[in-house]
């Protein structure tokens, strides 16, 4: 499996690296990749991914209204929603993305998180690009 | 005097005609046309000449037309994609979303006035008489645009381009430009109406609006992500932007850049009320773009397979 995360550099990628300093373990197939904030990663970054073979995207920011550059996180939280609207009418399971808040100091959040989406794409199976791409 | 080759491949040769509307100006264009196939004249595919410039006009369907653009690709010194179809695969680019037995099917089948009782699908070659061997242009799974088949030099937007941008960008082709031949601004920046704080919601377009902003009214429009060349004709007759103008020339995959908008713009009811309210939402944001998408189209083998 490959998940890519893109993680806020101020919450979501803070409590990763929290979860390793705290020697909590998440599954090794979350990529994460560290962007200024999550309303940054732009649609095209996401389908990008998807057709470079990832089974997994998703999105990290801050909480709710703690969003370092005011609105950043709310953007990223819409935009998934419409992605997720968008995705199956492409034959790709809307579930492939998902929208987490975090803040730097919830490592265990982080954690749980990223074991139950590992879990969610091991159950959806590999991405169809990359299923068709193989066989 | 410049040499110019004018070809229709799975487009509706709108832009030809938007050529034409040019009338007497056409003459100040300073350019002749020795080969046009097949709305302009009859020009002969085995006899296709060199020229300076090639227009080609709507996106790739058949193998008979990936033939051609190839063809001329090797005998024009700029190959310019003429309107939206050849730039981005167009409306018919839509199609993409099915699968190739879906259409056949849906067309010779199971259309409403369809009349084919021996339920006939059209096959690439048919025996007559049991000794004459005919043969069709082959139908491809999927529409492409012109630039995953060749390389393309100049992209002209718009369903048809306007008679003016043309004059504009035709100059400009000559004149040795290459990329998106565009003024690179946006539908808004013509429109005379503002947008305001944001969009009131995400609903059809049912109500009349006259004098005012789609967007702000809660209609969609695509405008803020649309080439203006057009000069705003739509939103000024009270229609929203469809996105015909193509993408800006920094972006590349147009209906993602249309989901940015949108989240920028909606608030979360706004977000549910697009869902509720547009069952196909990715039909009507890659409306004219979905064969240059990053995903083109429903996921199926082709997507992987290596484009010469």
């Amino acid at each position: 499996m490959n998940i890519v995360g893109f993680a806020c550099q101020w919450c979501a990628y803070q409590a990763a690296d929290l979860a390793g300093s705290m020697k909590m373990e998440y599954p090794e197939s979350i990529k994460l990749i560290r962007v200024p904030c999550s309303g940054r990663v732009e649609t095209e970054f996401i389908l990008q991914a998807l057709l470079n073979g990832a089974d997994g995207v998703f999105v990290a920011g801050c909480p709710v209204a703690e969003c370092h550059y005011r609105m950043g996180n709310r953007i990223a939280r819409k935009r998934i929603a419409i992605l997720k609207r968008i995705l199956p009418e492409f034959g790709i399971e809307s579930g492939r993305v998902e929208f987490l808040q975090v803040s730097s100091a919830d490592a265990r959040r982080f954690v749980e998180f990223a074991e139950e989406f590992d879990r969610k794409i091991k159950k959806l199976g590999s991405n169809p690009i990359r299923r068709y791409s193989d066989g | 005097m410049v040499d110019v080759a004018i070809y229709l491949a799975a487009g509706c040769s709108g832009c030809e005609l938007s050529l034409l509307d040019l009338g007497d100006r056409l003459a100040d264009l300073n350019f002749r046309v020795i080969w046009a196939s097949p709305t302009l004249g009859d020009g002969k595919y085995g006899r296709i000449p060199e020229v300076d410039i090639a227009f080609v006009e709507g996106g790739v369907r058949l193998d008979e037309q990936e033939r051609i653009v190839r063809e001329l690709r090797r005998k024009s010194d700029v190959l310019v994609a003429f309107g939206i179809c050849a730039a981005c695969g167009g409306v018919p680019g839509l199609a993409n979303l099915h699968s190739k037995d879906e259409i056949l099917e849906g067309v010779f089948r199971k259309g409403t006035t369809t009349d084919n009782p021996e339920s006939i699908i059209p096959q690439k070659t048919v025996f007559v008489d049991g000794k004459y061997e005919l043969t069709l242009p082959e139908f491809y799974e999927n529409v492409r645009a012109v630039d995953q088949i060749v390389e393309v030099d100049c992209y002209i937007g718009g369903c048809p381009p306007t008679p003016g941008q043309i004059e504009d960008a035709v100059s400009r082709i000559i004149g040795g430009e290459v990329g998106w031949i565009t003024t690179a601004r946006a539908v808004c920046e013509s429109c005379p109406y503002e947008l305001g704080d944001g969009m009131e919601g995400a609903g059809r377009f049912t109500k009349i609006v006259s004098g005012e902003c789609f967007l702000k009214k809660g209609i969609l429009c695509f405008g803020p992500a649309t080439q203006g060349d057009c000069g705003a004709s739509c939103p000024k007759v009270n229609t929203p932007c469809r996105g015909c103008g193509g993408p800006l020339p920094a972006v590349s995959d147009y209906g993602a850049k249309i989901v940015d908008m949108l989240s920028l713009l909606l608030d979360e009811k706004g977000v549910e009320e697009l869902g509720s309210n547009y069952h196909t939402i990715a039909k009507l944001i890659y409306l004219y773009s979905m064969a240059s998408a990053t995903i083109p189209g429903r996921v199926r083998k082709y997507h992987v397979r290596e484009i010469e």
